[in-house]
């Protein structure tokens, strides 16, 4: 097929069809496969699902019910405004080969994004497959955020903040981690390679480091922590989280961009990932407030979807059990002790779960990661190398250090200078008069429970 | 004419209707009311933080009778409603100047 191909390349050259299109068409380059696509498609929608209306609902029972319609569309806004944001401009920023630190704009306007393969993002899936699915992504992590400003940001604000954080923070960090030329692509050769399958530096950092920093930016909501802010509905928090752990199957899972065995690794993973620390966090509580509460199970299970998230595809299951374990308990200890230390009013606790829970996912990757699982590292001769430091690659760690420390120093000054960039010309908080009316009628004109109509 | 006010636990509601009706005493209303006496409350725990919630869930039950049966009414409501902890509920009377049926201006223990 390939001398055919070789034979027939003056004649596309001629038709004036570009020559890799051409030899795609043969076969002899690897072509698309249906089965592959098939679950990326699937993949791409569960992950949708899971800021709308997964996180959507898994927040807004958590605020007071006079939020309960902003905190929705504070998710719902992300699935709109990033959409068309990555179209003409984030997913070049984020894809496109160019520097170490970001992409170039060759793919702005989607340009070159068509319906062939690219060998560096999936090989066997449409391009336009890999960039929808990746989308997925841009979109719940800056909706991630918003747990941490929950109830008193403005509305203006948080968009253009949003649309600004997606194109500084978010889209640097997914180039250097998966882009082409990315400083920390393990699977592209980057100079310090990072392990992380589906997102534990790109999304859980990024987004719980830069809650952190809007947490303390915003300070906190007016009468925290005297009065009582308890959750209105657990009954809504409740599905969301389990609209959260089915979801993640398209997150973690659909990231091996095939329907493999990797996929099935894991998928596993990912599970028990998240039962462990559904258990680890419910037990915490148990022993220490005598009742293990819904909220706490649900929130120890996405601690673990949190921590598992770099790990999915590179640990065996007995140590994606371990990693959530552990997970369970560091972010139950971070949500329930520290914040009550230091004080800052993450409302909804998207540092101490989603900043937590994915720099501990980060480092136990890099530890527990297993070439058997995914040989992710070959020498020169293609020899499969060790993958983390338990099988003797304990330098492993180092990058695994780079990649945390990344994440964390990019989030943080990000963050604070765009938030100091929307409080000039918008301002970024409510009015005191606003937070008691609350978001719904003072952002919105709504209101979520309207019982006497 | 006499009003009974009843706050009651809300869960002792469909019993003590039930057994007013069998009584005689047809008509009624009922409010969704919160709040507290002697019981305190109870305290939750989410993620961590401690939230005590002392105005609680209750029903005020509200029946006016004529004279003759108010004792029997709250007979029937202390007998359905006591569990003999905190939180039973109390019950109010007071007397009832007037009472006037909007439909017909009948007025009086007619009206009831």
């Amino acid at each position: 097929m390939r001398r055919i191909s070789c034979k027939l390349m003056p004649l596309f050259v001629l038709l004036g069809l570009p020559g890799h299109l051409a030899f795609g068409q043969t076969g002899a380059a690897p072509a698309i496969s249906s089965a592959d696509n098939a679950w990326m498609l699937v993949s791409a929608a569960l992950v949708l699902m899971m800021t709308g209306p997964g996180l959507a609902l898994f927040y807004s029972g958590l605020v007071r019910k006079k939020n309960v319609l902003g905190t929705m569309m504070q998710s719902f806004a992300m699935m709109a405004v990033i959409s068309i944001l990555w179209a003409l401009v984030t997913y070049s920023l984020a894809f496109d080969s160019g520097f170490s630190f970001i992409g170039g704009l060759h793919h702005v306007f989607l340009r070159g994004v068509g319906l062939g393969p690219d060998p560096a993002y999936g090989g066997t899936i449409p391009v336009q497959t890999f960039m929808i699915y990746q989308l997925m992504f841009a979109i719940i992590t800056p909706a991630l955020i918003a747990g941490a400003f929950a109830e008193r940001m403005k509305f203006s604000a948080m968009l253009v903040f949003m649309v600004l954080w997606s194109i500084f923070v978010y889209s640097p960090m997914a180039h250097m981690v998966w882009g082409k030329g990315g400083l920390l692509n393990a699977s592209l050769g980057g100079r310090f390679p990072t392990l992380d399958f589906a997102g534990g530096t790109v999304v859980h950092i990024t987004s719980g480091v830069s809650a952190l920093v809007c947490a303390l930016y915003l300070g906190k909501r007016v009468g925290y922590p005297k009065e009582q802010m308890a959750p209105h509905s657990m009954v809504l928090s409740f599905i969301g989280a389990c609209l959260l752990w089915v979801g993640w199957f398209g997150f973690n899972a659909g990231s091996a961009l095939s329907a493999g065995t990797l996929a099935t690794s894991a998928f596993v993973n990912t599970h028990f990932a998240a039962a462990a620390a559904a258990i680890a966090w419910a037990a915490s509580e148990w022993l220490r407030n005598g009742k293990p509460s819904a909220l706490g199970a649900i929130s120890g299970a996405v601690a673990g979807l949190v921590a598992i998230t770099p790990a999915a595809g590179f640990v065996q299951p007995m140590w994606a059990i371990v990693i959530g374990l552990i997970a369970g308990g560091f972010c139950y200890f971070m949500v329930v002790k520290v914040k009550t230390w230091f004080g800052y009013d993450d409302a909804l606790d998207a540092f101490g779960v989603h900043g937590a829970g994915g720099t501990i996912g980060a480092m136990l990757t890099g530890l527990f990661a297993s070439s058997a699982i995914n040989p992710i590292f070959k020498d020169a001769k293609g020899h499969v190398l060790a993958s983390g430091a338990l099988e003797g690659r304990w330098g492993q760690l180092l990058n695994q250090l780079v990649g945390v420390a990344i994440a964390w120093a990019i989030s943080i000054v990000g963050t604070y200078l765009i938030l100091r960039f929307v409080d000039a010309i918008i301002g970024v908080r409510i009015s005191p008069e606003a937070e008691e009316e609350g978001l719904d009628l003072s952002q919105h004109g709504e209101e979520g429970y309207d019982l006497a109509s | 004419m006499q009003k009974i006010e009843a706050v009651i636990q809300p869960s002792k509601l469909d019993a003590i209707k039930d057994a007013l009706m069998e009584a005689g005493i047809g008509g009624m209303t009922i409010l969704e009311a919160r709040g507290h006496g002697r019981q305190k409350g109870h305290t939750e725990f989410y993620r961590g933080r401690e939230y005590t919630v002392d105005l609680l869930p209750k029903i005020k039950l509200e029946v006016v009778v004529p004279d003759e049966l108010a004792e029997t009414a709250i007979r029937i409501i202390t007998s359905t409603a006591r569990t003999g902890k905190i939180g039973d509920g109390k019950i109010f009377v007071s007397k009832i100047e007037e009472a006037i049926r909007i439909r017909n201006d009948d007025r009086g223990a007619g009206a009831l």
